[in-house]
């Protein structure tokens, strides 16, 4: 990877509360116009590195206390969101959260909060042609739209913000096989002809490594693998706990022990 | 009948600055979920502050209301800077119990100042403006008032459902996290919904001050009303917090004039039980969208 680094993670360590620390030094760096994939089971600290580097810890009372994010050169950690959002950083959230409230329309507007007060429309074509379900929907209020149409949405509305850098918590979350074959390719899509550089949080490993360049493994609030991401779809150990395949490629069972030792090894 | 005409017209009149004063309540409750115990003092304060530019500084009335609409929101933009924006991310309750006490700040001022007299508007509403329909005359501070309460009505209206702001300002109601996530300013959408509170609250204050006179604790006991008005509205609707207001204006007069002006006061909280026995989220408030 000799391309330049957009984002670059060095040894984080982020805490709750002050007293609850989930993250133990996280390192990872992020060239510009790849999709990075972030793996890791329940509670390993996936979102929590998101929500790091979009600011949007200190609502939820969370801190960097070590380590330092920089972007494109400079220190954006612990800055607001309002600041890192405006730098082109744009976290769409685990779980959709759209603006029940808000038509679909209106909540694609939403997202020109960064650059309020210019011109949107051709953003909202373009959006439109990346997700043409949503222009039937317009004027329906989002409460009551599919889980597919909102994950669809919410990528939209974070596009309508002009990302350089996009991080998408969980896209795959409660939906339907093809509709997460879609939704992937349209992110692939973004990545190549917007040049969005994109963050990706999976727990869907399968999905996320194939439309990946490189990838993440982590488990406890630390990295504990990385590497291409053709590379870490042959690896054992990913292969094992992560695409649910046996250490020897048949379909894993849970009677097997050997798989509590080796994910021993790992913690 | 002319009597029931004449008991109509002044009970929509009243009915819509109790709306327009709810509005402003709606508002600051739309963005930030507070509920405002201060409403009434800043109905006051707009009321004053006209006051004393058309009386001590002998402004012409359009250019005192000008300046009392700029002074009212810078007023409302202040506050929120400096008192409630410490406050974001504590609980609700510190931040509802700190209105009560701006509401006794305030109210406290306005005493040290003017004193608790009762003060008059000079006369300043052209003539022209009042209706004549053979037997129903309507004065003309009653028909400011409905002219008023429709201006702004659609004013806010159009602000809401078009404008880029009015859309953030309804997003940052919605799902905060989200909001914040794609950028949107949420203290400055905090601080726009106080701006905007203390100017409709203004506006009504003067307008109500021009009905009965104006006396602090007069005008600040009109803010409790603004309670009934929204919770029959919903207190997330800014037509229902019109219609809320007419609703309750009219049941007053009404009460008032046919019942005894001495039960006026209490109609409209029975009517305000059976409505929420029927509706819990009022007339017109958000039914919570589920989807299973």
């Amino acid at each position: 990877m000799n391309d330049k680094i957009l984002l670059q993670i060095n040894n984080i360590g982020v805490v709750y509360s002050d007293v609850i620390q989930v993250l133990k030094g996280v390192s990872l760096s992020v060239p510009e116009n790849r999709i990075i994939s972030l793996l890791g089971s329940n509670g390993a600290g996936k979102s929590t590195t998101l929500k790091a580097i979009s600011g949007l810890l200190k609502p939820e009372n969370g801190k960097v206390t070590e380590g330092s994010i920089l972007y494109d050169g400079t220190e954006i950690h612990n800055l607001p969101p309002e600041t890192i959002t405006r730098q082109g950083i744009i976290q769409v959230l685990e779980g959709r959260q759209p603006f029940k409230y808000l038509t679909i329309e209106e909540n694609l507007r939403v997202g020109t909060a960064t650059r309020f007060g210019k011109p949107y429309k051709e953003d909202l074509d373009l959006v439109y042609a990346y997700f043409p379900v949503l222009v039937k929907r317009r004027k329906t209020l989002a409460g009551y739209c599919s889980g597919g149409e909102l994950q669809m949405l919410v990528i939209g509305r974070a596009l309508m913000a002009h990302p350089k850098l996009l991080l998408l918590d969980e896209p795959s979350l409660g939906l339907a096989p093809m509709v997460v074959q879609e939704i992937f390719r349209i992110i692939r899509r973004i990545n190549e002809e917007q040049e969005t550089t994109i963050v990706l949080v999976e727990q869907n490993a399968n999905m996320a490594l194939q439309i990946a360049h490189y990838g993440y493994v982590m488990e406890n609030g630390k990295i504990v693998m990385e590497g291409d991401a053709a590379e870490l779809r042959e690896n054992p150990d990913v292969k094992e706990f992560y695409l649910g395949m046996g250490a020897t490629g048949i379909a894993k069972s849970y009677q097997d022990v050997k798989a509590y030792k080796r994910r021993k090894r790992w913690l | 009948m002319d009597f029931f005409i004449q008991l109509l017209v002044n009970g929509i009149s009243i009915g819509f600055l109790y709306g327009l004063s709810a509005m402003g309540f709606v508002m600051i409750y739309k963005a930030s979920s507070v509920l405002n115990f201060a409403h009434g003092e800043l109905l006051a304060i707009g009321a004053f502050l006209f006051l004393a530019l058309v009386t001590w500084a002998e402004l012409p009335v359009a250019a005192a209301f000008i300046l009392t609409l700029a002074g009212t929101f810078v007023f409302g933009f202040i506050v929120e800077r400096l008192f409630l924006r410490p406050l974001i991310g504590e609980p609700l309750i510190e931040i509802i119990m700190l209105t009560v006490g701006l509401a006794a700040m305030f109210k406290g001022a306005l005493l040290l100042i003017w004193g608790g007299n009762l003060y008059t508007y000079p006369d300043l509403l052209p003539e022209f403006l009042a209706w004549n329909w053979g037997v129903v005359q309507v004065p003309p501070v009653y028909v400011s008032a409905i002219f008023m309460g429709i201006v702004f009505l659609l004013l806010f209206g159009l602000f809401f459902k078009y404008s880029s702001q009015g859309i953030y300002m309804r997003s940052v109601a919605d799902n905060q996290p989200a909001a914040l996530s794609l950028g949107v300013h949420v203290r400055r959408v905090f601080a726009l919904s106080w701006a905007i509170a203390a100017l409709v609250a203004g506006i009504s204050g003067i307008i109500l001050g021009l009905i009965n006179g104006i006396n602090v604790h007069e005008l600040s006991s009109i803010g409790l009303k603004v309670f009934p008005v929204v919770i029959l509205g919903g207190l997330d609707s800014i037509s229902g917090a019109i219609i809320g207001g007419i609703i309750i204006g009219l049941l007053e007069t009404m009460t008032g004039g046919y019942l005894s002006p001495s039960l006026r006061d209490v109609i409209p909280y029975i009517a305000l039980v059976a409505i929420l026995l029927v509706r819990p989220y009022g007339l017109f408030g958000l039914v919570e969208i589920e989807r299973v």
